[in-house]
């Protein structure tokens, strides 16, 4: 099945990264989507907790926001917010960090602050969030961006949450035990760390697309992998369970 | 202790001018009632202090009653930005003191537990420290560990939407139940709005939120008072308002008209109708 958008495939390819051991704290949006998609698929016993206190959630559509009713209904137990960031997430019981952003830079860094000097901005964003901490106290990080020029820069004007700082070594440095981000899923293709220089590399491209595609939404050089894969096609069982997923979403929060 | 009174009465008798407010509820159980009867009461000069400022927090920024917002996330969840705020921001008029989400949770938990500050393993490699100065860190006296370090957020009001209180005045919420009972102990003043006043909470989870009267200020029976937000087991979040609302708070005008017919002109009777409208069915 070829008839899948960009979108579709990077929320699919990201899903099946998931696996029924994982222990995973959600971010809402494509990270939200992402999840979901994987326990509704190949990963039902997987364990999803987002930020608002819900532990092993299952709901049946995508909360608009962190908190929705739909989380809290459908969860084995919901805990109070600094109880989550203490007990759960700094007592190192996330296995995966699930996370978006607005802007990344090459080792994965991630700015959701600002744009422009942090004392006059251009653009103020919404901020970190959970994200400074989750970034630093997960087993490992997926990160799920569509590219562009604007979002995968050369430069961030603020680091929000760390990813692997300047380089291999960075985060050791800095006294983090975690491994960091470790998968970079986008509507072209998939990156992951050199296992030299931390870079994020592209190990998998979606199909149809070119290298010259990549780079045009990249504002650094990209790296390729030595091998190269190409990312399977979305089956039809992920696509309609995704699209029936955003249509579900979609009524209930029209309501 | 804990005494019964109008909301009118409630925000008049704890809200003061220049007062440091912290109006919480992680999605859930937002006190949207009783922040209207703040703006309405012209209440100015306020530091905000919430987690995920939201709706709430963009009107009564909007209505230039805030100086100062201390937070971890602001914006409308799902939707987009807090056009409001982040005009404001952007313009330099609004002062604010920026945390993550771990460092605030840890601020209130420190606020309740009467610490000068909180301690945990956060803020690695960033740069908020270096735009905010109340973000220290600490060497741990038996490993050596550096830790973060914020100040505890010690409010003088706290201003929370619960779910039910008895006669007595105790209070009661469950669900997400975000940073509201480290709020209101954190706090010097509080105010609680709840959906109904119930002889006796009855059979209950005995690990239900339970603020006893004892620590509680002023209590207003406010039905619906969470509206937008929601009430678990009353009624639904309104998702299409938070919707709406993207388009409403985008041009000022818009806004400060839709804030004079829903706001200003309208009293905490409206919020009762709206929750209906999202009433969980009774099973």
């Amino acid at each position: 099945m070829t008839d899948h958008t960009p979108n579709e495939i990077m929320t699919i390819a990201a899903a099946r990264l998931l696996t029924n051991e994982d222990v995973c704290f959600v971010g809402i949006g494509a990270p939200s989507a992402a999840c979901n998609l994987a326990r509704l698929t190949h990963a039902p016993k997987i364990t999803l907790i987002y930020e608002s206190g819900t532990l092993s959630t299952r709901p049946s559509v995508l909360p608009l926001s962190i908190g929705d009713g739909e989380l809290c209904d459908t969860a084995l137990t919901t805990v109070s917010v600094p109880e989550m960031f203490r007990y759960w997430l700094q007592g190192g019981r996330i296995t995966i960090g699930f996370l978006g952003g607005a802007q990344i830079d090459r080792f994965a860094n991630l700015n959701t602050t600002v744009v422009g000097p942090y004392d006059a901005p251009k653009v103020r964003l919404p901020g970190g969030g959970g994200a400074p901490e989750i970034a630093i106290n997960c087993g490992q990080i997926f990160i799920i961006m569509a590219m562009g020029q604007r979002a995968f820069m050369e430069k961030l004007p603020f680091i929000t949450s760390l990813g692997h700082g300047t380089g291999k070594g960075s985060r050791e440095a800095l006294g983090v035990k975690t491994r960091g981000p470790t998968q970079l899923i986008t509507d072209l293709c998939i990156f992951e760390p050199d296992a030299e220089t931390s870079e994020l590399t592209v190990t998998s491209i979606h199909p149809g697309v070119t290298r010259e595609q990549i780079q045009a939404n990249c504002g650094w050089p990209v790296k390729f992998a030595s091998t190269v894969k190409e990312t399977r096609a979305p089956d039809t069982t992920e696509l309609t369970v995704l699209r029936d997923l955003h249509a579900r979403t979609k009524a209930a929060h029209a309501a | 202790m804990a005494e019964f009174m109008s909301l009118s009465a409630a925000i008049a008798g704890a809200v003061r001018d220049g007062d440091t407010v912290a109006m919480e509820g992680f999605t859930h159980l937002i006190p949207y009632a009783a922040g209207h009867e703040v703006i309405r009461q012209g209440k100015k000069d306020l530091t905000l202090i919430r987690m995920t400022p939201d709706i709430l927090y963009d009107q009564i920024v909007g209505m230039g009653l805030a100086r100062k917002l201390v937070f971890s996330w602001a914006g409308n969840p799902g939707v987009g930005s807090l056009h409001r705020v982040r005009e404001e921001i952007e313009a330099g008029r609004l002062a604010i003191e920026e945390h993550s989400h771990a460092a605030m949770a840890n601020a209130f938990e420190a606020g309740a537990a009467n610490l000068p500050f909180a301690v945990f393993r956060g803020y690695k490699g960033v740069d908020l420290p270096k735009v905010n100065p109340n973000i220290r860190s600490v060497t741990c006296p038996y490993t050596g560990e550096v830790l973060a370090t914020v100040p505890a957020v010690r409010p003088d009001v706290s201003i929370i939407h619960a779910l039910k209180a008895d006669r007595e005045g105790n209070v009661m919420l469950e669900g997400i139940v975000g940073v509201q009972k480290e709020a209101v102990l954190a706090a010097k003043r509080s105010v609680v709005t709840v959906e109904e006043i119930v002889e006796d909470f009855g059979p209950r989870n005995a690990n239900a939120v339970i603020l006893p009267s004892w620590t509680v200020g002023a209590i207003a029976k406010v039905p619906g008072g969470a509206h937008p937000s929601y009430a678990q087991g009353y009624y639904k979040r309104d998702n299409a308002f938070y919707i709406a609302w993207d388009k409403i708070a985008r041009d000022k005008e818009t806004f400060l008209k839709w804030m004079d017919e829903n706001v200003m002109n309208k009293g905490p009777e409206s919020f009762e109708a709206h929750a209906r409208r999202f009433a969980v069915a009774a099973e």
